[in-house]
């Protein structure tokens, strides 16, 4: 574990002893499945980037995709939300369902989707505009416009993002100029103020220092209380540290799922091995 | 040994930096030398200049006494003076010649004389020497003799100057009356009878019976109309016969005494007489009357407020039109159009548009806008007036239109450009959050565009207050007899005919029976335009500052 603030160490061995302690329990046979995903392929243009992956994430559970650049997780991650319809040469074929409800299917509203599906992109990406209209965002969106509900939602998601505390004196300053820590906590408030099912988080800690990492990794092992977490991460520590399972995909194959310490300790697969160990990626 | 250190100090790169410094000290130069040339003569013809007194021998004319303000000195070779019978002394390479402003136009028949400093006398400035503005026949020059009422003599001498002052602030005031009732009340008259005009024509239109109901209102109304225009016709023959009431006397140059009745004078003064403080007020109170006042005498005289006001009014009209429009155009081709060689060719169209001559605009704003939507529009909605034409013919609103038309390529390219900045990842947040394309575009993408589309919007207005030669097809005239806001309903005339900056300028300087008279105009009025073009911009940049402000985009 890399040295951190003395002040922030209480914290983050809390984390190590829980998942220390949860680690035997785990099984996919009891879990409640949120994501289903069954022979999925994903096309940009010509060149496959998905080859036929199958998955199942379990509801209120932390899962990590972990992998080399290029392997096609933020991809999938992409899928979950359809953010992939953005890109016009994408095509997709196969079975991905939310609950039971085909993402893709034609009757879809995206927007709904995405509402119930919500994501943190790497880089912090608050709008600029004041903190609490980046966080009020979302419901505005859904015609939200009572005051007094406005203000109940940015408090509460601002305290589940743990950003409270840094902000509630100048909530109606610009949120561009909060730190990137900040920031990226801040668009984890603003995602789950709308409540979502899940929480699509690509890499959302690759862009900031250790201090302000251990603080969103804090803040997803509370998270998962409530919501389903999806994370993209390249870094194994934090897959280890944050998640409940992980699954390591290689050059857009899934290779290997299952639990975390399972996985880190066992793995089935001589390319999961390789690259925990470091050989490669 | 010094070519090696030539050519080492070309290596060196700052050959290249000279190049590029002196093309910018250039450019600095010509900009701050245009200006302050065109500042220095048009602004130095508000200055009371002093009048002189002067003794002048002409061999082939008897000697007179000149009284004359100098406009300006140049010096001449001694072989083109001779060409005109000038023979200077022997030894003199050079002589000298003085264009002056001797006025008094109706009894001079020229108001500018050139004169050679060879026959000059004697030169005196004496205090008593008034000049008199007038509202026709531009200045008088000359001695105040006397003041009269009725064609009595009332004051001479001494008392003679505030004899004047107070009759010249009672005459102006009743001018100033007079102007109101005619422009104003008889306007408004005006403007009923009208009216009434086209309704009983539209009533006709309409096939209501003769004799009926209708047409009786309509003559009842016109009576009472026509009794206030009595009313009205009685108070301006009073008021014309109080303001003859007063003359002046006073001597010119070649020895006449002038009677000048004072109906016609806008201001006297004594520049002689004037301290540099007395000076500088007579200057402020100057330039505002040019910049607050309405033109006289073919332009030449008098201010120029009507072409402030159809310049300004004109952009901001056109401002108002081409944003929404050049916005929503570019929004289409950046976020919704599917990029391909079509769109690539819409683009390229679209920037060669801002390529095309003005004038091919103002032709085609006179044939589309004026004849065929103006045309139809008097067709379908004043039908009652035909056949003279409400926006059948050029006005505001098609002159506006026409300067949208030419200025709404700058704004697409720059709202393009604007939306092409805007990072994906803000894109990609908001719909991450459920938020349609259209919600996206609304709440985050166009506020953070809104400096990029003041930027269009600076160019577009930049480019179209200097515009002129469309204009001279689509509305722009050489005197508006009223503005296109009043206040008779519905207080905006955008069908009006409107005065122009630019055209006044060409106007002036070109059009004008006294070429010498209206130069300092037409540099005052150059002036003046570069000076609204500047605010207009700064005013827009300072909104796009504060947008900038206020929608910062994320950059780290």
């Amino acid at each position: 574990m890399e040295a951190v603030n003395p002040e922030q160490a209480p914290a983050a061995r809390k984390i190590d002893i829980e998942s220390l302690q949860r680690g035997p329990k785990l099984n996919m046979a009891n879990e409640t499945i949120c994501l289903e995903v069954k022979d999925f392929n994903l096309f940009y243009g010509e060149k496959q980037a998905l080859h036929g992956i199958d998955i199942k994430i379990a509801k209120n559970r932390v899962t990590a995709f972990i992998g080399p650049s290029g392997c096609g997780k933020s991809t999938l991650l992409r899928c979950f939300n359809r953010m992939n319809d953005l890109i016009d040469t994408v095509r997709i074929e196969g079975d991905m369902r939310l609950e039971g409800n085909d993402i893709n299917a034609q009757s879809v509203n995206v927007a709904d989707l995405r509402r119930q599906v919500g994501m943190v992109f790497q880089k912090p990406n608050p709008f600029p505009k004041s903190i609490y209209e980046n966080v009020a965002y979302g419901l505005r969106i859904q015609g939200v416009n009572d005051r007094a509900t406005l203000d109940k939602v940015v408090e509460s998601s601002l305290k589940g993002a743990a950003l409270w505390d840094e902000v509630k004196d100048r909530l109606n300053e610009s949120a561009m100029g909060l730190s990137g820590g900040q920031q990226q906590r801040l668009v984890i408030a603003r995602a789950i103020a709308i409540e979502p099912e899940v929480l699509l988080l690509d890499e959302p800690a690759s862009a900031l220092d250790p201090l302000s990492t251990l603080k969103i990794e804090e803040l997803i092992y509370e998270l998962k209380d409530k919501y389903t977490i999806v994370i993209v991460t390249h870094n194994m520590q934090q897959a280890a540290r944050v998640s409940d399972y992980t699954a390591f995909m290689y050059m857009g194959k899934l290779i290997e799922f299952g639990a975390t310490d399972e996985l880190f300790t066992n793995p089935t697969k001589k390319q999961t091995e390789d690259y925990i160990t470091g050989r490669y990626g | 040994m010094s070519n090696k250190s030539f050519s080492s100090w070309y290596k060196s790169g700052s050959p290249w930096v000279w190049l590029n410094a002196g093309a910018v000290s250039v450019s600095l130069v010509m900009v701050v030398g245009l200006l302050l040339l065109i500042a220095v003569r048009g602004l130095g013809h508000f200055w009371p200049a002093d009048i002189m007194s002067i003794t002048y021998h002409d061999p082939d004319k008897k000697p007179m006494t000149l009284i004359a303000e100098a406009v300006e000195t140049e010096v001449v070779t001694a072989a083109r003076l001779q060409k005109v019978g000038v023979h200077l002394p022997e030894g003199q390479k050079t002589g000298e010649r003085h264009l002056l402003k001797v006025g008094n136009r109706d009894y001079f028949g020229l108001d500018f004389l050139w004169i050679n400093q060879l026959w000059v006398g004697e030169t005196s400035y004496p205090k008593d020497l008034i000049a008199i503005e007038r509202r026709e026949w531009g200045n008088f020059y000359g001695y105040l003799t006397a003041v009269k009422q009725q064609g009595k003599v009332i004051a001479t001498g001494d008392k003679v100057w505030n004899q004047l002052q107070v009759r010249l602030k009672r005459s102006n005031s009743l001018v100033a009356k007079i102007k109101e009732i005619e422009k104003n009340e008889i306007g408004k008259i005006n403007h009923g009878l009208e009216e009434l005009r086209l309704q009983k024509r539209q009533d006709e239109l309409d096939g209501v019976a003769e004799g009926s109901l209708a047409y009786q209102q309509i003559e009842e109304e016109r009576k009472q109309w026509n009794v206030q225009y009595q009313g009205l016709q009685k108070q301006l023959a009073d008021l014309y016969a109080e303001l003859n009431r007063d003359q002046i006397m006073v001597k010119i140059s070649d020895g006449r005494e002038v009677e000048l009745p004072l109906a016609k004078v806008v201001d006297v003064y004594r520049p002689n007489a004037m301290n540099v403080g007395q000076k500088l007020a007579f200057y402020f109170e100057a330039v505002w009357k040019f910049v607050s006042g309405e033109p006289r005498e073919a332009n030449t005289e008098g201010g120029i407020f009507p072409a402030i006001f159809g310049t300004v009014m004109m952009v901001m009209i056109m401002a108002i039109l081409v944003t929404p429009f050049g916005v929503i155009a570019a929004v289409y081709l950046r976020e919704y159009a599917t990029q391909g060689p079509m769109i690539r060719l819409i683009r390229i169209a679209v920037n060669n548009l801002a390529g095309v001559p003005s004038i091919v605009y103002g032709v085609f704003g006179l044939g589309f806008f004026v004849y065929f939507l103006g045309g139809n529009i008097d067709e379908i909605f004043f039908q009652a007036k035909l056949p003279s034409p409400t926006f059948g013919a050029p006005g505001m609103l098609w002159a506006s239109l026409t300067l949208a038309l030419l200025t709404v390529p700058v704004v697409i390219v720059a709202t393009e450009e604007g939306l092409s900045r805007i990072p994906r990842a803000i894109r990609e947040g908001s719909l991450a959050l459920g938020a349609t394309k259209a919600e996206t575009l609304w709440r985050t993408v166009l506020p953070m565009t809104a400096p990029a589309m003041m930027t269009g919007l600076i160019l577009a207005v930049a480019r179209a207050a200097g515009e002129v030669a469309p204009l001279m097809m689509v509305g722009v005239v050489k005197l508006a007899p009223t503005l296109a806001v009043d206040n008779i309903a519905p207080y905006l005339h955008l069908d009006r005919q409107f005065m122009h900056l630019g055209f006044h300028i060409y106007d002036v300087g070109f059009q004008s029976p006294n070429v010498e008279a209206a130069r300092p105009l037409v540099y005052a009025t150059a002036f003046l335009l570069v000076m609204i073009i500047i605010i207009l911009n700064m005013s827009a940049i300072s909104i796009r500052n504060r947008l900038r402000e206020t929608s910062k985009a994320s950059e780290n």
